[in-house]
């Protein structure tokens, strides 16, 4: 029997990632993803795994045991307020929540899983869309994530299989806690393309960012403007991330995929559409096949629009891993559609995969946010392009 | 901010009888480009800069010539004029006679002894760490009029949604008359305290396109 194409890890058994029903980081979207997904025909349970929690020993690959046990004490509601800050928890972003530490390992878990899996050479692909927890510190939750699920897995991989480890974070956010856990090891490269730190989340991300000692210039940041379209964005995408495949050669491809670069996100400022979402994983999977004999995990990450890009954009993740993305053309399945409109409101559910073009902002000065995010990305480049 | 508290230390010294060449070679290795020269006792007599080695070895293209000049002692070319910094002066005077004298780095000294050095550099290094992100957070920019107590009421909104300031600043807004307060907070998603400031009426100014919002 051939080799599987892809596998999908998926949690839903256990005990969800939600610190409130407001909170905009709802596992609420992996449940609209793989809805999707199964009214496309795309998924079948064949597919899927569920993954076991992380033990504490893995967690403790990337964090302090003290942090972790903070998030332990915490999820019980036995930490005095004083410590719960120290460790960044019981903010408005990350508040604490009943059995935090287990839904967190969770998440964790299915990381490591889906790298396990590739790694063992059971599938060319795995995809954990609950994953992506970038902005993580090792003894520090922060912008939504407590345990930082890849930054664990990269390290799992290091020291399990010695691979050299290709990090792509497309994230609107700046990948911090993941640029920050390999920031001297010449072995993991973490190429992040966010929206500009000047007011977004985190504040990190500056092209001067490249990494320390041994690891300098295996770190790579473009940080694009404020209201980027697809073209500028793709674009330096493609540049940066076919480049940093030459200049590092990979053994594996670990992507984050944020979906909160599209002009619906309420959180950032970006303004790409859907082609965006088309065009991130389908590099991904191209430089998988010539670097890495196909090895690509693709985990999850922001994205706050619930309804009318998050479910799309991840589906396309898998899609892609598939070879499937002709069914992500013309409308939505209706049965989704149907299922899901009155949950949505107030918010409109769009019938199509692409938008309608009525609903893309116009952005002036589109030619200077082009032209500055060019300059941006040749910068960026320079010392990779210099170092050959 | 006091010098004391952002001039590097220990110094790279030498003394007026080094060569030049000690003088070139201690500024390639340390990534220097001024070196204060002392005597026995750790008093500052002189400063030599790159550019007073530049101008002492003429031309690239003299190549015989330059190696000889380089045997020579220091004091031939240091500058015995120097300006100097006091650990207790204030940042902005030291970065105001920077920028007057034409001058990128200078010794402080306490009673002649050389206790520091503080550089164009040291200044930037830390404009860019009262402007940028220390820690992870977002940048909100505020307008406000220039009355008392409003930067109190804002911060108590933050407060009030449990968001922690990073960082402050309050400068003019080019037309002249409001203030614009810039915060760095550490919060990720920053709209319920943003949606607060609009209900009170405060302007927000971040991000924008210059000609998207323009009324």
């Amino acid at each position: 029997m051939s080799k599987r194409d892809a596998i999908f890890i998926y949690n839903h058994e256990q005990l969800p990632y939600e610190f409130s029903k407001e909170h905009p980081f709802s596992p609420l979207r992996q449940v609209l993803t793989v809805d999707l997904l199964r009214s496309l025909d795309a998924i079948s349970d064949d597919d899927m795994i569920h993954s076991k929690s992380a033990s504490d020993d893995q967690i403790c690959l990337f964090h302090d045991h003290s942090f972790m046990e903070a998030v332990k004490h915490a999820g019980n509601e036995d930490l005095g307020n004083g410590s719960l800050e120290k460790y960044g928890l019981g903010t408005e972003d990350t508040p604490v929540f009943k059995d935090m530490h287990l839904a967190a390992s969770n998440l964790v878990g299915g990381t490591i899983r889906a790298a396990h899996e590739v790694m063992e050479g059971k599938v060319l692909h795995a995809a954990h869309l609950g994953g992506g927890l970038h902005h993580g510190f090792r003894g520090k939750a922060s912008g939504f994530c407590i345990y930082n699920d890849t930054a664990i897995a990269i390290r799992y991989l290091r020291e399990r299989y010695d691979v050299k480890v290709l990090y792509i974070d497309t994230d609107a956010h700046h990948g911090d806690g993941v640029q920050w856990a390999f920031y001297d090891d010449p072995n993991v490269m973490t190429v992040s393309i966010h929206e500009t730190g000047r007011y977004l989340f985190p504040g990190t991300g500056a092209i001067t960012e490249k990494g320390n000692g041994k690891g300098y210039g295996f770190s790579l940041n473009i940080p694009v403007d404020a209201f980027t379209e697809d073209d500028s964005f793709i674009y330096c995408y493609e540049t940066a991330v076919r480049e940093a495949c030459k200049f590092f050669k990979p053994d594996i491809i670990v992507s984050q995929n944020g979906a909160d670069a599209h002009h619906f996100d309420p959180l950032t400022h970006l303004s790409t559409t859907m082609e965006t979402f088309y065009a991130v994983p389908r590099l991904a999977h191209e430089l998988a096949h010539e670097y890495c004999e196909g090895r690509w995990v693709a985990v999850g990450g922001g994205g706050y629009d619930w309804w009318r890009v998050v479910p799309k954009a991840w589906s396309l993740v898998w899609l892609e891993m598939t070879n499937q993305t002709s069914k992500a053309a013309g409308n939505l399945p209706q049965d989704w559609l149907t299922k899901w409109k009155e949950k949505a409101h107030p918010t409109k559910l769009i019938e199509s995969w692409t938008e309608p073009s009525s609903m893309r902002p116009k952005i002036p000065r589109k030619l200077e946010i082009e032209e500055k995010n060019k300059n941006t990305l040749e910068k960026a480049l320079y010392y990779i392009r210099e170092n050959q | 901010m006091l010098v004391e508290d952002m001039m590097r230390k220990p110094i790279h010294t030498l003394q007026e009888t080094n060569s030049i060449e000690d003088a070139v070679k201690m500024m390639e290795r340390e990534r220097i480009r001024h070196i204060p020269i002392v005597n026995h006792s750790n008093e500052l007599i002189g400063i030599i800069s790159d550019r007073d080695i530049r101008d002492s070895k003429h031309s690239i293209f003299l190549r015989e010539q330059s190696d000889e000049i380089l045997t020579r002692p220091l004091h031939n070319i240091m500058k015995r004029d120097v300006f100097t910094a006091h650990p207790l002066d204030f940042v902005e005077d030291i970065a105001s006679m920077l920028s007057e004298q034409q001058i990128s780095a200078a010794p402080v000294t306490v009673q002649k002894q050389l206790v520091g050095m503080i550089t164009g550099r040291d200044l930037l290094d830390t404009l860019v760490r009262l402007t940028g992100a220390d820690q992870p957070s977002s940048q909100l920019e505020i307008k406000v009029k220039d009355i008392s107590g409003t930067l109190a009421e804002v911060a108590t909104i933050f407060h009030k949604h449990g968001v922690n300031i990073t960082s402050v600043l309050v400068y003019p807004h080019k037309d002249g008359i409001a203030k614009v307060l810039t915060f760095r907070v550490q919060i990720m998603d920053p709209r319920p305290a943003i949606n607060e400031l609009k209900e009170k009426g405060y302007e927000l100014m971040s991000p924008s396109v210059p000609g998207l919002f323009d009324e």
